[in-house]
């Protein structure tokens, strides 16, 4: 039987929280604002509906994994850690600050509770999250591991060997979500390295593929609810997203990869958000 | 020392359920008894060292003590940033081991050398570098290594190398082994020079220079407490290693030196910074990197004066 999923609570969620990370991004002058917009949805799909976790006991051994491989995401990762409790919200007020934690890309695990792996050098997440869920294999555990990737992240060749060898293995508890947002840092995904047709080649590399509306959270978590498959294979759910989703002025528009919005911009983006009247 | 390797981890797989061995498509018969204590615990990773370090860190994440074995340059100089930032910025308890290195690929050309491994692996924080001089340091080591949670790099040769201990030595990582004591000149080995120091150390004994031996195992730490009570006995330091003279464990003794205040002369044998265009077995590539005892000796005689 399938779950069932409160659509209207996750989509205000996902508000408040792409509220949240504009704020942080004014203030702090932290970029890739648009990064963060386009994976909010994935990130709330996982943490408020999908994982098996436990912030009062980050370290519980039989765990789901969840890895921002994406590690510029790290803002939005931030916020929704915070909301689903696994610290305070107001330890965020040190971000960016000297001595802190809270930074452009996420922590180590040891740093910061929640976060499973430091990521912000592209291409390591995902043979991560493989030799966990290998580990889990080889333990007998039975928690799963997730991975979300960057489309511009897919450039990088470990990406590719990891997908061979979880295929190989039949690493069945391994699930990657590309947050499939067309960009990356100064062009699109598919005129700097072809990324294109990216379904076909998970698919080619021995995964199940399925391609989804990654701001919908019907067709996320539908697709979750698929994993694991029962062919042996691991997944690979492929988002379709748009970078800045949420905010008119910054939707598809790369030049928010790296600029920060100014204090007016911050009240149009809530009131685009529909978290400010 | 391979199958040193691979039979002490068969041994300790038997009762120590963290211990995986992934490979980088090499040694595959090697680990055939590894295979049978538990098939879920050998991986073969294809040629793809770059997943096969992450994948590692994931599994000494989540709780295991995997061991990452391929060719030398292929498990380090390949994959260094994997395990710059996958193991040891997360300080996951992984143990890389590079096989054949230094030149016991001498013959299979530069691409098969590996002569800057210990440079670049000792820059990293929280790494261990170990080069244990024959099979049974090697198999010493394994054990210890698995006492602590801190990510390690093995450098071994191949296979064939003569062994120097007559008994199991008690190695402590970090605690040098003093193989022959000595009086007029220190020669400091780490790795698969051991047999050839000894031998320079022999023709020295002959022109009445009395050298003690040391067993460096673990570049990194330095054992720095043998070092400062060295210094006060000599005046000559000598580092050999089948590595570049350039960061590897001649540069660290050097590192260690410039914070002393006494004056220590030192002599470092290593490869020179240039690549071996020519074809050659390891003895050719020792001989023409001057990593021979006659050229070991002649050359400490002549520091000396003598």
């Amino acid at each position: 039987m399938m779950r069932t999923h409160d659509l209207a609570g996750l989509a205000k969620t996902a508000s408040i929280l792409r509220s949240r990370i504009i704020e942080t991004s004014s203030k702090t002058g932290t970029p890739h604002l648009g990064s963060c917009l386009s994976c909010v949805d994935i990130l709330t799909a996982l943490y408020f509906d999908v994982l098996n976790i436990d912030p009062v006991n980050p370290k519980a051994p039989d765990r789901d994994r969840c890895i921002l491989s994406k590690g510029h995401g790290a803002m939005g990762l931030f916020h929704v850690l915070a909301e689903r409790g696994f610290y305070p919200l107001s330890d965020l007020d040190s971000y960016g600050q000297d001595g802190g934690v809270f930074a452009e890309h996420p922590p180590t695990p040891e740093h910061l509770a929640g976060i499973e792996a430091a990521t912000g050098s592209l291409g390591h997440g995902l043979p991560l999250g493989l030799g966990m869920a290998m580990a889990g294999r080889i333990q007998g555990r039975r928690y799963k591991v997730y991975v979300v990737l960057g489309d511009g992240e897919c450039n990088e060749g470990s990406v590719w060997e990891a997908a061979m060898l979880a295929s190989a293995q039949h690493v069945s508890n391994l699930c990657v979500i590309v947050d499939f947002n067309k960009w990356q840092a100064t062009g699109r995904s598919q005129e700097v390295m072809a990324l294109d047709p990216l379904a076909d080649k998970w698919k080619a590399f021995g995964w199940n593929a399925v391609e989804v509306d990654g701001h919908d959270f019907e067709e996320l978590l539908g697709a979750l609810d698929h994993f694991p498959g029962t062919n042996g294979r691991p997944t690979a759910i492929i988002a379709h997203t748009v970078k800045g989703k949420g905010v008119s002025f910054m939707e598809d528009d790369n030049n928010w990869h790296y600029r920060i919005p100014t204090a007016d911009e911050v009240i149009q983006a809530k009131k685009d958000l529909g978290v400010l009247q | 020392m391979r199958n040193a390797f691979a039979d002490e981890m068969t041994k300790l797989a038997a009762t120590d359920p963290r211990l995986v061995v992934l490979s980088g498509d090499i040694g595959n018969k090697l680990f055939d008894k590894f295979k049978a204590v538990d098939e879920l615990r050998f991986y073969n990773c294809g040629i793809a060292e770059a997943n096969m370090m992450g994948v590692a860190a994931g599994m000494a994440l989540s709780g295991l003590r995997p061991f990452v074995y391929t060719i030398t340059p292929f498990t380090t100089t390949r994959c260094f940033e994997q395990i710059r930032v996958d193991v040891c910025y997360h300080h996951a308890p992984v143990v890389i081991v590079g096989t054949g290195s230094g030149l016991s690929y001498s013959d299979l050309g530069p691409t098969h050398h590996s002569l800057e491994d210990m440079a670049i692996l000792r820059t990293l924080p929280g790494m261990r570098v170990v080069a244990p001089c024959d099979a049974s340091e090697l198999r010493q080591v394994l054990h210890e290594v698995l006492k602590d949670n801190s990510p390690t790099y093995i450098r071994i040769g191949k296979k064939g190398e003569a062994d120097i201990h007559e008994a199991t030595p008690d190695l402590k990582l970090g605690k040098v082994l003093v193989i022959r004591t000595g009086i007029d000149v220190a020669l400091f080995c780490a790795g698969n020079m051991m047999a050839e120091t000894l031998k320079a150390a022999d023709l020295l004994a002959q022109s009445g220079v009395f050298a003690e031996v040391v067993s460096f195992h673990t570049v990194k730490p330095l054992d720095t407490d043998y070092l400062t009570q060295a210094a006060k006995r000599f005046k000559l330091v000598v580092t050999v290693e089948e590595h570049s003279r350039i960061g590897g464990f001649g540069s660290a003794v050097a590192e260690w030196r410039m914070s002393q205040k006494h004056q220590i002369t030192q002599v470092s044998f290593g490869t020179d910074d240039v690549f071996m265009h020519e074809v050659g077995t390891q003895a050719y590539a020792r001989n023409k990197f001057g990593l021979t005892a006659d050229n070991i000796a002649s050359s400490i005689l002549a520091t000396l004066g003598k």
